[in-house]
This record gives C-alpha cells, sequence and structure tokens, in this order.
C-alpha cells in the first residue's frame, strides 16, 4: 500500500537542504564552549565532595580541582568571543540583554560563578599565601599580598572563620556549577526547532557529562602531575575519584540513551529526521565512535576498577585510560550534538555535512590553541599557588 | 565662540528654545521633502499608508502565497536580491520545486534558491510524475517568532505593527535566532557579520508600496495586504472558505504567513 494511503506526509526523503541550511554556523567554536564549562562545572563538585560532603579521600585533589577549574573557567569565554560575528559587541548581552533568551543569561551566571570560585579559591589558600607572602620578595610579595586580601591573621579564630566562608561558598557553588552546566545545556534544550537538541533531558545530560568529564580531567591531571615531579599517588584518592566516575558515568550514558530510545519509542514525525541523520552522517561519530567505543570500553574498564580492588600499578595504569577514554567520549558527545543537530536541515528531507578545516577562524588549530590556553594558564596558577600543599605547609600527598 | 557664550549669557532660555525648534525644524525638513517625492514618482498601493489618519499600530499585514498559482520563474527571487544586495548563497526568498511520481515519491529542490527561474524540468524522477508544483518561501512574520524570543540582545524585535525585524547595528553575530528559526530564513550576512531576513519589505510597506516580491510577481501568486481593511484581497481570503494553511503549525509559532492550496508534502 503506499505511503499516502497511511497519510504519511514525507514519502521519502529526497535530500533537499533549505537552500540557508548548507551553512553550519555553529561550529568547532561551539562544541568547545560546553565541553570547557564542563570541565569547570566536574571539577568543582570534586572541589566540592570534599569540601561539602567531606569525602575525606579527595583531600589531595580538592584544591587542585578548583584551580583547574579557574583556568578552564577563564577561557570558557574564548571560543564564544572567536564564534561572534561581532565579537565588539558582546558586553551588549549584559548591558541590555533580552529577558527571553536563554543566552543572554550566560554572563550573568558565568561572572557570578567566576567570583564564588575565585573567593573560594582565595579564602582556601589564604594561610599558605600568607606563609608564602612573608618568604617571598619583590613582585611576588605584592601578589601575595593582593591574594591574602589585606590580611596576614592566620590566628586559629581567624582561619576558624575562613572555614565558615569556604563551606558556606563551598556549599553555593554546588548548586551554581549545576546551574551553569545545566544552563548550558537548555541553550540547546530551548530550541524547538531543532528535534535532536528539543528535549527536557538535555541540560540533565549536558550536566552528567559535566561531572563526568570533570571528574576524568581531575584523575588524568593528577596522575600526570605526580609522575612528572617524581611524587607518591595518593592511590585512595585516585581509587575513591574512580568509583565517583563510574557512579555519575552510569547515570550519564543511562540518560543519553534513554533521550535517544524515547525518540525512538515515541515515533513522532521528528523520528524520521533523526533515525535517518542517526544510521546516515551520525553513524560513525555517534554509534561507533561515542557509544561504541568511547562508552562501552571505559564504561567496563571504571566498573572492574570500582568492583574489583585493582593491583595499585594497574589501577594507575588503567584509571588514566578510562579517564582519558571518557574525556574524549565527552568531547564527541558535544560534537554530536551541537554539530549533529545542526547536520539536518529543518527541510526534514535532508542534512548537510561540516568539514572543519585547519586554518579557518573557527577551524582546528584555533580550537587546539583555545584547549592548550587552559593548561598554560594552570601552570602559571601553579607558578603562584601550590597545588598539593595544605594550610601548615606540607604535602597533602 | 565668545559670540556664542554672550548669547548664551543674555538669555540662555531663549537659547535653549532656539537650539531646540531650529533642530526639530530641521529634521522635519529632512523627512517631508523625501515623502513628497516619493509620492510624485509612484502611485499608492496599499491604501491609506500616506495618509496622516493611519498609525500603524492599526494595521494587520498578512502574506498569502497561493501555491496553485506560482509558475516558478524565479522573478520573485531576482527582485529580491537586488532590492537587498543578497549576498550569493544566502537567500531571504526562494521557490522550492515539488515533484509527485506515481509511486508517491515527493522530490524536492531548489537550485540557486529558483533564482534563475526553473526553466528545465527534472530528470532524475524514476516514475512518471503524478503532480508537481512550486512553493515560495519567506519570512513567516510569526505572532510568537522564536527569533524574538532568543536574541540575546534584543537586536531582532518585533514592531508595533507585527514586522519581525533585525537592528544590524545591534545583532552581535551569534546565529542564535538562525537556530531558532523553523523556517530557516535566516542566514549571517558575511559583510556585516549580522543576522539577516526577508522584512516583507518594511521600508516600502511603511511608504505604501507592495513588497517588492510581491509587486513583480507576473501571476499574482504573492498576495500581501491588511486584514484590518475588509476591502483588501488577503482579508476575504482568509475569510472565504478557502484550504489555507501556515507552515509547520505544530511549532506553534502562529505565522502571518499563510498559503492558498498548500499540500501536505510541504514541509
Amino acid at each position: 500500500m503506499s505511503a499516502v494511503a497511511h497519510g504519511e506526509t514525507i514519502a521519502a526523503v529526497s535530500n533537499y537542504i533549505f537552500p540557508n541550511d548548507l551553512h553550519v554556523h555553529w561550529s568547532l567554536m561551539i562544541v568547545l564552549y560546553p565541553y570547557i564549562t564542563g570541565l569547570v562545572a566536574g571539577a568543582f563538585i570534586v572541589s566540592s565532595l570534599y569540601h561539602v560532603f567531606h569525602i575525606k579521600a579527595l583531600k589531595p585533589v580538592a584544591r587542585f580541582s578548583l584551580l583547574f577549574a579557574l583556568a578552564f573557567l577563564i577561557c570558557a569565554t574564548w571560543p564564544l568571543l572567536n564564534h561572534l560575528g561581532r565579537p565588539e559587541r558582546a558586553m551588549s548581552m549584559m548591558l541590555t540583554p533580552n529577558p527571553t533568551s536563554a543566552m543572554a543569561g550566560f554572563g550573568y551566571i558565568y561572572s557570578a560563578y567566576f567570583i564564588v570560585l575565585l573567593l573560594e579559591i582565595i579564602f582556601i589558600f589564604r594561610p599558605i599565601v600568607v606563609g608564602l607572602g612573608q618568604k617571598a620578595t619583590g613582585f611576588m610579595k605584592a601578589l601575595y599580598g593582593v591574594l591574602a586580601i589585606g590580611s596576614d591573621n592566620v590566628s586559629e579564630k581567624a582561619l576558624k572563620l575562613d572555614h565558615k566562608i569556604i563551606a558556606f561558598l563551598a556549599a553555593i557553588g554546588i548548586p551554581m556549577a549545576c546551574f551553569l552546566h545545566g544552563y548550558v545545556g537548555f541553550i540547546f534544550g530551548g530550541i524547538k526547532a531543532n528535534p535532536l537538541w528539543a528535549t527536557p533531558l538535555m541540560p540533565l545530560i549536558f550536566l552528567l557529562s559535566a561531572c563526568v568529564s570533570g571528574i576524568a580531567g581531575i584523575i588524568v591531571t593528577y596522575i600526570l602531575l605526580m609522575k612528572l615531579s617524581g611524587r607518591e599517588i595518593d592511590v585512595e584518592c585516585v581509587q575513591t575519584l574512580v568509583k565517583f566516575l563510574w557512579g555519575f558515568f552510569i547515570l550519564d550514558f543511562t540518560f543519553e540513551m534513554l533521550e535517544l530510545f524515547s525518540h525512538f519509542y515515541m515515533a513522532t514525525h521528528h523520528w524520521h529526521t533523526l533515525e535517518a541523520l542517526y544510521s546516515g552522517p551520525l553513524f560513525n561519530t555517534f554509534w561507533v565512535a561515542q557509544v561504541g567505543i568511547f562508552s562501552v570500553i571505559p564504561f567496563f574498564l571504571l566498573m572492574f576498577m570500582s568492583l574489583i580492588r585493582f593491583k595499585d600499578g594497574l589501577l594507575l595504569f588503567f584509571a588514566p585510560i578510562a579517564s582519558i577514554m571518557i574525556l574524549v567520549q565527552v568531547l564527541l558527545m558535544r560534537w554530536n550534538v551541537v554539530v549533529g543537530g545542526q547536520l539536518m536541515s529543518k527541510s526534514e528531507r535532508g542534512a548537510t555535512v561540516f568539514h572543519p578545516m585547519w586554518l579557518e577562524k573557527e577551524g582546528i588549530l584555533p580550537a587546539i590553541i583555545i584547549m592548550i590556553a587552559p593548561v598554560v594558564i594552570l601552570w602559571i596558577i601553579g607558578k603562584i599557588l601550590p597545588f598539593w600543599m595544605d594550610d601548615e605547609g606540607v604535602e597533602v600527598a | 565662540m565668545i559670540d556664542i557664550k554672550k548669547e548664551i549669557q543674555k538669555d540662555r532660555r531663549a537659547f535653549i528654545k532656539n537650539v531646540l525648534s531650529g533642530t526639530i525644524a530641521g529634521s522635519l525638513l529632512m523627512v517631508i521633502p523625501a515623502g513628497a517625492a516619493l509620492d510624485e514618482r509612484l502611485p499608492e498601493q496599499l491604501p491609506g499608508m500616506r495618509g496622516d489618519d493611519s498609525p500603524f499600530t492599526e494595521k494587520k499585514f498578512a502574506f498569502v502565497v497561493d501555491v496553485t498559482a506560482c509558475i516558478g520563474c524565479g522573478s520573485c527571487c531576482v527582485a529580491d536580491k537586488n532590492e537587498y544586495n543578497v549576498p550569493d548563497g544566502n537567500y531571504r526568498t526562494w521557490v522550492e520545486r515539488y515533484v509527485i511520481d506515481d509511486h508517491d515519491e515527493v522530490f524536492v529542490d531548489s537550485p540557486n534558491g529558483g533564482l534563475d527561474g526553473y526553466t528545465e524540468p527534472r530528470k532524475d524522477i524514476p516514475y512518471p510524475v503524478r503532480d508537481t508544483f512550486f512553493v515560495p518561501k519567506l519570512c513567516n512574520m510569526c505572532e510568537k517568532p522564536s527569533c524574538v524570543q532568543v536574541c540575546p540582545v534584543g537586536a531582532t524585535y518585533k514592531t508595533e505593527d507585527g514586522f519581525i525585524l533585525i537592528d544590524k547595528d545591534r545583532c552581535v553575530g551569534c546565529g542564535y535566532c538562525i537556530q531558532a528559526c523553523p523556517y530557516s530564513v535566516r542566514f549571517l550576512n558575511p559583510v556585516s557579520r549580522t543576522a539577516e531576513k526577508c522584512t516583507w519589505c518594511y521600508s516600502r510597506v511603511r511608504q505604501g508600496l507592495l513588497p517588492a516580491c510581491v509587486n513583480v510577481c507576473p501571476v499574482h501568486a504573492r498576495k500581501f495586504g491588511d486584514l484590518n481593511d475588509k476591502t483588501s484581497e488577503v482579508y476575504k481570503i482568509l475569510r472565504e472558505p478557502h484550504v489555507i494553511s501556515v507552515l509547520k503549525p505544530g511549532m506553534g509559532n502562529q505565522p502571518a504567513l499563510h498559503y492558498l492550496g498548500l499540500r501536505r508534502e510541504v514541509v
């Protein structure tokens, strides 16, 4: 029986793309933007697990993750500014925002989060900064003076107050980190014109993948920096991070699949387009790479590492491998959502293609530079604030 | 300079008055002759647009495209491109060609947005053609526009008379409106690096002229008018029992662009 007899409106996908849909507007830069903010939110969650939920095993990375978050947060706006057609007008979003626009909130949420993160770092590092300031000379002495916010009082009473402030900042920091990234998900999830994006699950998926990428990022950099500096790795800390990573990844992966399954099961007319997308242009990057390789393999690796007590050497070998795979998984997820969503034409009849170039304004090279920048910034921060020292000036590891 | 200072000191109040009246008179002089010249050049196509008794909030404009009339000549696209100097590869309006074969397969294309006109039939249809028609596309001027909702800086806005316009001096070029528009009528102008789209020729309409594409259509497939004017053609069409629909009604955007004889194959 013919399709028309069944009341189907679209009998064939003849690969017709609306003439204005040939060009993918949100390119690599908009893939990086949620990736970077995700790393920030995730790293902050790691720190909060220690500072608010008192997961003692995470003490070695609790301070480092805050600095990790700061380094990436500094760069979070870079891809956006590089993407804007008129970056010189970027401040209009904060000065004359449109209250109904999801995007207009970013400047405020970003700034508020930046302030909370900076304050928390200042209060946590104050005792160390005071100690370092006494030993330093010249410019560094002045810098430590500024970072100590003009107070060298490290009496027991003063530190008690500091701790209260830290607990408060960390506590409001958690909902803010969740909001920051849930909100980034909503920027996509609120676009009804795009069936791949328009799902209430989008903020949740973005948030969970943020947690996952942040924890994975901390595992990789912690082990790497410890090895490079010849320090001893706290296996208990890595073990705990791995367990949290697995826990968050179970939720993340479940919701990612659930979202797709819901579309498939409900099979509205949107599924027609999505099915063509997942079985066509996104087959390799979604099914093969994101799901098949970079979700399933680390899922089982993390499961084994969480359930079976691995020998230390084995754990420290597999934990970074699983974490790097998770970092790739999240990057692929950002790609598949941001670019994938734009490949479908709103004609519901076809898909365009997107191949980023190396040297264009929003190309691969600028993307690499933007991803290296936070690492360089982290290195500079490390020259000022020691990653692995506690209040008494003793190495925590 | 000293003279001006003396003048101000003599009577500050009178000086300010003089400056203000001079400014207002000057601005009026800049506006009035322009309108007069236009009146002389072109007859009014939209009734009541040049009269003083026509505050623009009283108008409710609608656009009707007659799918059964369009012959796919591409004149509208040419007029539009010339009127707005639209960069190649971007389209404020375009015309789609639908071909349905007797196996009920639908083939759609719009080479160069229909700008060159459909002079040759499609040759890649596997079975005998059962039906074929053309569908012109342009801004839907939604009652509830997604683009206005998402624009972070308010550069895309709705005028009091229901037009969705873009202030290119405010647009930051983020592309959010392009993502949000269900009809893909927007693009980023590569020269100004800001968003652009069809305006239903707002500047022409405000001067009592029809949109450029309506003006040139040889078969009267594009119709434009005021729904509050009971003598207008669009009012009559929308009142009478025709087959009328809008694009993607499920989006809830409530377009003011209506299609006469719209087919269900059209997205």
